[in-house]
């Protein structure tokens, strides 16, 4: 399954690091969702740029990266990885764990990094890359931004839509 | 002659970039770009068979261009390279290449 943009995001709870669960279906205000991890190279790189966007909003939206990679096959993905890295790094929005992958699926994310911004009601408004290039740290998550000051003004985002560009989702065997 | 082998994922999408660059480093070398040996790694048997710890992986006379960590995990994945300013990126830093093209070169002319 894939949420197309208009969609309604689906409803699910995941655990952070410390144990905390979280409700991504939670409305009211803006949320974004993003699929990242430890050990892919494209989520590193633009990973400065999304904790930036989650200080600079933080006040305004609720902010949700989430791992759902298999842990087993990349153990640099494990639930103790994540924890090592929140515990040495300044993250700027809880880092969850999609231990049965349900959400990544239910989003049909594809990529880490792959963005998803919420509206108020609940409504997909964007899903993509945060800008256009990860070597480019200038470009600052422009798409992201941009996406989330329209939906912050009421209005549709300009650009709904990019292409999640990034390491593949590491799904579990079946 | 210097031997360049090219080891990739389809399952990365970097492979494409980081062929170009190399290309590009082999010639400004003066060495011919298209004597580059590439070897696609498409299952977890070939990645152990190759100590393949992501893609690209570039080996000039058998010697990686960044050589990873001890400890790095084999796998059909993509691979973090650390840029010359500290940045991740999934392609090594073009002088890491140009450096280690240079190096294979003056070892094989004072042989």
């Amino acid at each position: 399954m894939t949420l197309s943009i208009g969609d309604h995001a689906p409803h699910l709870s995941l655990p952070d690091t410390g144990g905390t669960t979280h409700d991504l279906g939670e409305h009211g205000t803006p949320t974004v969702v993003i699929f990242t991890c430890n050990h892919c190279p494209y989520a590193l790189a633009w990973h400065d740029r999304l904790m930036a966007v989650g200080r600079d909003y933080g006040d305004r939206a609720r902010f949700f990266a989430v791992n759902p990679n298999d842990a087993q096959r990349y153990p640099g993905d494990s639930l103790e990885k994540m924890r090592e890295r929140v515990a040495g790094e300044d993250w700027t929005m809880p880092y969850l764990r999609d231990e049965s992958q349900d959400v990544a699926r239910a989003y049909g994310a594809e990529t880490t990094p792959d963005v998803f911004v919420v509206d108020p009601h609940g409504t997909v408004r964007y899903r993509g890359a945060p800008d256009a290039d990860h070597s480019d740290p200038a470009l600052d998550a422009a798409w992201l931004r941009e996406a989330l000051d329209a939906v912050l003004d009421g209005r549709e985002p300009a650009r709904a839509e990019t292409r999640p560009v990034g390491c593949s989702v590491k799904w579990k065997a079946a | 002659m210097t031997r360049v082998e090219f080891l990739w994922w389809e399952g990365c999408p970097s492979h494409e970039r980081a062929l170009a660059d190399l290309h590009a480093a082999m010639a400004r070398e003066g060495l011919d770009p298209e004597s580059v040996q590439t070897r696609e790694i498409d299952t977890d048997r070939a990645a152990h068979a190759e100590t393949f710890v992501g893609s690209p992986t570039i080996r000039i006379d058998g010697r990686d261009v960044q050589p990873p960590v001890d400890d790095a995990h084999v796998a059909l994945t993509c691979r973090v390279y650390r840029l010359r300013d500290g940045r991740y990126s999934p392609t090594p830093d073009p002088d890491d290449v140009r450096d280690a093209l240079r190096a294979a070169r003056g070892a094989q002319s004072t042989q």
